[in-house]
């Protein structure tokens, strides 16, 4: 089908044959890694919105220690290299939860890198989604919530009908970016040696010495998710700016 | 200075803090006595090689990265369309791929296509290109400049209007404009996300170690390998990197505080 395409460029067939979804192609593993990726980026950007919420909501309404505690929280995993706070994270939780296992008299368990990997992400993006969501939560008008309060809502009801869905819109740009950082930092889990999309690209290219067409071939990949991603959250910040007065 | 000092007292002399302090202190002291540091003087000469490593490649891609973020911003601003669709092309992929995987293109891909050519091995340049160093430093300035280029371009298009017509209608040539109205006030709107960026810059350091530069990072990893140690080595680097982001934020807030000077806020 493609033979003319072959003829006029003699590469081209190498190339597709090294991609190919089929065994002797490598196209097959790239995919199985994005696929790896995708998940570890929504289970990290999950946790990171729930660290992140009671994280803001710490800061804002908390008492003196927890707010001091969360600021440490905050500075430190945004001063220190996220490879870094990856493997102590990863050594010090399996040690732990191995030691925890082991007072219970169970036997100590291998953490399946997926988990390990959400886990570890998930601390480092709560702590970036804090500062994002107490942004956003700050900058809803305070006349809202004293308008909330004299209708006797309660501090959850205000929080659910009135600060969340206004804060919204504000907090999106923030997320957004926070999601396109998640789905980069699973790059990181290749050097604790879990086969995500970088790692399972660097073997293929590694064993066929094919490394422009791989390490390009996976820059395509990445490259979709976040443009794909960066279209999602626009459509979304759209549909929650509605109604609102434009800035 | 003293007014300054007891309002840093006010915030410190707390009691929670105090206690806070305390209990920090006493991890330290912990930390210091029952941890194993044996392995510190046997390795200080390479640590200190990995910091000064760490360092020059961190100032060196943010000099040559900022450099290139500045034509990049404004090819995009206001550049003619043939410059700026390439500009903004490129700040997307630079922005939209993981720099590990961009630092494995360049140092696997161009380091397996350059002894193919025998007039690049015969060059000058080939002892440095036999080295893992200026593949680390392309990679990390190519993606400074990526991330920049997007800031520099909001910068541009920040300054207002009238200040350039005001500049024109005086008779500045457009490179007069650049140098004495334009860039001086981008770069005084883009200075503090310019120090949130060289920090993160910083955090990206440590991947080099995975192309073989020998920074600090891969020091650390080198007494894990070596002594079987796990968290001391870890700890400290998460210290030594907290030092330089501590370091950078200073010098950018006194970079900034110079920048303002005479500036109506």
């Amino acid at each position: 089908m493609f033979d003319w395409l072959f003829a006029l460029w003699p590469g081209l067939e190498t190339t597709a044959n090294l991609l190919s979804l089929q065994p002797p192609g490598w196209g097959g593993n790239l995919l199985r890694g994005a696929w790896a990726s995708l998940q570890i980026a929504a289970g990290a950007f999950a946790l990171g919105l729930l660290i992140g919420t009671f994280g803001a909501l710490g800061k804002l309404y908390g008492g003196p220690v927890t707010r001091d505690l969360l600021a440490v929280y905050t500075t430190v995993v945004r001063a220190v290299p996220e490879l870094i706070l990856i493997l102590i994270l990863y050594y010090a939780g399996t040690d732990l939860l191995n030691q925890v296992l082991r007072a219970m008299g169970q036997r100590p368990v291998e953490i399946s890198g997926v988990m390990a990997g959400i886990a570890v992400l998930g601390v480092v993006q709560g702590a970036y989604a804090t500062e994002v969501l107490r942004g956003a939560i700050q900058s809803v008008p305070r006349g809202q919530l004293e308008a909330a309060r004299a209708f006797g809502m309660g501090a959850v009801q205000t929080f659910r009908r009135i600060t969340f869905p206004a804060m919204l819109p504000l907090a999106l740009p923030g997320l957004s970016n926070l999601w396109l950082i998640a789905t980069k930092d699973t790059a990181l889990l290749a050097i604790v040696g879990f086969s995500e999309l970088t790692l399972e690209t660097r073997q293929a290219a590694g064993s066929t010495r094919a490394y422009f067409t791989f390490f390009l071939a996976a820059g395509a990949i990445y490259l979709t998710m976040t443009l794909v991603s960066g279209r999602i959250f626009g459509w979304i910040e759209a549909r929650y700016r509605r109604g609102q007065v434009a800035q | 200075m003293s007014r300054a000092f007891s309002r840093f007292a006010d915030e410190v002399f707390v009691p929670h803090r105090l206690a806070m302090i305390a209990v920090a202190l006493g991890i330290v002291i912990w930390a210091a006595l029952s941890m194993r540091w044996h392995w510190i003087p046997r390795y200080s000469d390479l640590a200190l090689q990995g910091i000064w490593r760490t360092l020059w490649l961190l100032g060196l891609s943010c000099l040559i990265g900022f450099a290139l973020a500045v034509p990049l911003g404004l090819a995009q601003a206001a550049g003619p369309r043939f410059l700026a669709v390439p500009a903004r092309a490129f700040c997307t992929a630079i922005r939209g791929t993981p720099l590990l995987l961009q630092l494995w293109l360049i140092y696997f891909g161009l380091g397996s296509l350059f002894p193919q050519f025998p007039w690049i091995r015969e060059s000058e340049l080939w002892p440095y290109l036999r080295q893992a160093w200026p593949y680390a430093l392309l990679t990390l300035s190519l993606s400074f400049a990526g991330y920049e280029g997007e800031i520099m371009r909001g910068a541009f298009k920040s300054v207002p209007g009238g200040q350039l017509e005001a500049a024109r209608s005086m008779g500045m040539s457009r490179f007069a404009i650049l140098r004495r109205i334009w860039l001086p006030q981008a770069l005084q709107r883009a200075l503090p996300t310019l120090g949130g960026e060289t920090v993160l810059q910083m955090k990206a350091t440590p991947l080099v170690a995975t192309i073989t530069v020998i920074d600090i990072y891969a020091v650390a990893s080198r007494v894990r390998q070596d002594t079987f140690i796990i968290y001391e080595p870890l700890l400290l680097l998460a210290l030594v990197y907290m030092v330089i982001a501590g370091l950078i934020a200073l010098a950018f807030k006194l970079l900034e505080r110079r920048f303002n000077r005479g500036m109506v806020m």
